[in-house]
């Protein structure tokens, strides 16, 4: 019964603080907030698939952090080549070997990418053992390959042990 | 005290202007479609983050509580970037949008198109057997 109406506990708790927050805390919020809260997870759970489960939420937080202090690094790296002239620059495509098999580490993985130093992902080969990624600047595949696999790929299997 | 953290908004109204200016010089000057991608994807990221925390700063100057909702913008930022700019490099990648000439592993875009292993690999050894 509870399973019925509230498929997804979290991410309703998650919704209507995040309604609040938006919002204001007053009486009328709080309900409607609620309302919504209920509502949209009990709309939206078929939809979801079932994935990996975070199992060392500390290592994760330590990801996050370490995620943000390398976009910070990654905005005055890109700002560098932006500003520098293009005659210098040698954009090109790398090809980063897969380990990490589950739908939702991979997401984090490609976002990561996405997200840090003069590197987009730009999709998957089909069979999920290559991973393309578009590098603003490549100086050495070797090196930026084994950079992203020690410092996201290895964590993220440890996050999610698998 | 009010005075300090007056400086640090305006310092970092600043900084993140620049950096939001960067994003915007990248888009004009980088070489092809790939790069420029690039530019808005990250130099922006951290101005934005700078011009909200100086927004969460004047925010609680004002005695107005330390604002949450420019973290939650912070947090919708990072999870629709990677996103948006995955779709964009999958358009260009289906639309043939080649890559400036002299490029790095120019012949990975098929496979990536086409995706299967990268059996396009300027190195021989990187190619799978």
């Amino acid at each position: 019964m509870i399973k019925r109406l509230l498929p997804m506990p979290l991410h309703s708790v998650l919704l209507w603080m995040l309604w609040l927050i938006l919002n204001d805390f007053s009486a009328g919020h709080l309900v409607l907030g609620a309302f919504l809260a209920l509502l949209i997870p009990w709309l939206a759970h078929p939809l979801s698939d079932p994935h990996v489960r975070v199992k060392r939420p500390l290592k994760a937080l330590q990801y996050a952090l370490m995620v943000l202090w390398d976009i910070v690094v990654s905005n005055f790296e890109v700002a560098y080549r932006v500003l520098m002239p293009n005659s210098r620059l040698r954009p090109g495509m790398v090809v980063l070997p897969l380990t990490l098999q589950e739908e939702l580490p991979l997401a984090i993985l490609a976002s990561t990418i996405s997200l840090t130093p003069g590197t987009v992902s730009v999709d998957f080969s089909l069979d999920r053992q290559w991973l393309y990624i578009h590098a603003l600047h490549v100086d050495s595949e070797d090196a930026l390959i084994a950079h992203i696999q020690q410092r996201y790929e290895r964590p993220l299997q440890e996050i999610f042990a698998c | 005290m009010v005075v300090f953290w007056e400086w640090l908004a305006s310092i970092l109204l600043v900084i993140g202007g620049f950096f939001v200016l960067v994003g915007a010089v990248g888009m004009v000057k980088l070489p092809d479609f790939y790069t420029r991608l690039h530019a808005p994807t990250k130099a922006t990221t951290l101005g934005i983050g700078c011009i909200l925390l100086a927004s969460m700063d004047m925010h609680a100057l004002r005695g107005e509580g330390v604002g949450v909702q420019e973290f939650a913008i912070v947090l919708f930022l990072f999870i629709t970037a990677p996103v948006s700019a995955y779709m964009i490099a999958k358009a260009a990648l289906h639309r043939r949008v080649p890559m400036r000439p002299g490029s790095y592993n120019p012949k990975l875009l098929q496979d990536a198109r086409e995706r299967h292993a990268p059996i396009h690999h300027c190195d021989q050894e990187k190619r799978p057997s």
